[in-house]
């Protein structure tokens, strides 16, 4: 097990679109004990995609059990070549990336998703996540995609009356 | 040595502002920092972190003949300041109501005895002329925890303003 060194923004390998995983053998899982160790070692690190440490294969880890707050979620779970099925309502959110140090920003994802994905033995399993734990996801199957938290920035400002926004971070009335 | 200036102008709004300035100090060999620059009430306004290897004085000379050409006062500081110092806010206030004075020391020093270090705030005068309403975003720390915040907030609202107060929750991947 190691703690494999992070692809820093802007290295511009983070922007290249990751290839599907086809082989599930010994060398995946031994490459996911690693990916999970680093994301374990990132302070609050609730997620962590192989092309953050410069692995372009479409795998990622998302784990939001340990959140600071209690959120609804899945455990751990294990995404090989993750496909979203469905999304439902949009929700913004503040996120940071660990290949993006010091900076943090609002973004629109949504609110609750079903998608499928392969586990390390390569069996299809279907998830359905919400919130912060959906968000996670999202972000985590951007970088499979060469896309990162900067591209979805929006504004802070001017975003007082979004209903949606409203709902689903306010305490109930 | 420490080069960092902090740079505000003000003055009437018109476009080109930031094009000019910018350029003069990029001409002059300055680096840009942090800013905030918006406009208010017809003003436009900047806060600019400059790095300048050389005098307050000199950088002075080198934006006042464009402040002037603009019609801008400006303003230079030798500041103690460096770049990632960036803190992670962890609640967000909104508050609005009928436009009225003392809304901002009422709620800011209700906040700051329940423990809130305000690190961004953003307010608006907006409505009709003759019945004005207050509009106030607030980022911060909540070194008490939020639900101080909540109950100092809840004494504020009695008073004819909205607050609404939502964590914020970074999710890091």
């Amino acid at each position: 097990m190691a703690v494999l060194p992070l692809l820093i923004y802007p290295d511009e390998r983070l922007k290249q679109v990751a290839i599907p995983v086809v082989q599930f053998d010994g060398t995946l899982q031994a490459f996911i004990k690693d990916l999970e160790e680093t994301m374990s070692a990132g302070p609050g690190g609730v997620g962590i995609a192989a092309p953050q440490v410069g692995q372009f294969q479409r795998i990622a880890i998302v784990d939001v059990s340990g959140a600071r707050r209690p959120v609804p979620n899945n455990g751990r779970l294990l995404l090989i070549n993750p496909k979203i099925l469905a999304e439902e309502g949009e929700v913004k959110g503040r996120e940071g990336c660990m290949s993006v140090p010091d900076y943090t920003g609002n973004v629109i994802r949504a609110e609750r998703i079903r998608l499928k994905a392969q586990d390390d033995q390569g069996q299809w399993r279907e998830y359905q996540c919400e919130g912060f734990e959906a968000r996670a996801v999202l972000h985590e199957i951007d970088h499979l995609d060469g896309l990162l938290f900067l591209d979805r920035l929006v504004s802070r400002r001017n975003d007082l009356f979004r209903r949606k926004n409203y709902q689903s971070t306010d305490k109930p009335a | 040595m420490n080069n960092w200036f902090m740079l505000t102008l003000v003055g009437n709004d018109r476009p080109g502002i930031v094009a000019h300035i910018s350029a003069a100090l990029y001409d002059a060999g300055c680096n840009l920092g942090e800013a905030s620059m918006m406009r208010l009430g017809g003003n436009f306004t900047i806060m600019l972190m400059v790095k300048y290897e050389g005098k307050a004085k000199a950088l002075g000379d080198v934006i006042e003949p464009v402040a002037d050409s603009m019609g801008l006062h400006y303003h230079v500081d030798h500041i103690k300041a460096h770049l990632h110092q960036h803190l992670l806010p962890d609640v967000r206030i909104t508050v609005y109501g009928a436009d009225r004075s003392g809304i901002v020391a009422k709620v800011s020093g209700a906040l700051t005895e329940a423990g809130l270090h305000i690190l961004d705030l953003e307010s608006d005068v907006a409505g009709s002329e003759d019945k004005p309403i207050y509009i106030m975003h607030i980022e911060g720390h909540a070194s008490e925890g939020i639900e101080a915040l909540r109950s100092a907030l809840e004494i504020v609202a009695t008073e004819g303003v909205e607050v609404s107060l939502s964590p914020i929750e970074t999710m890091m991947g």
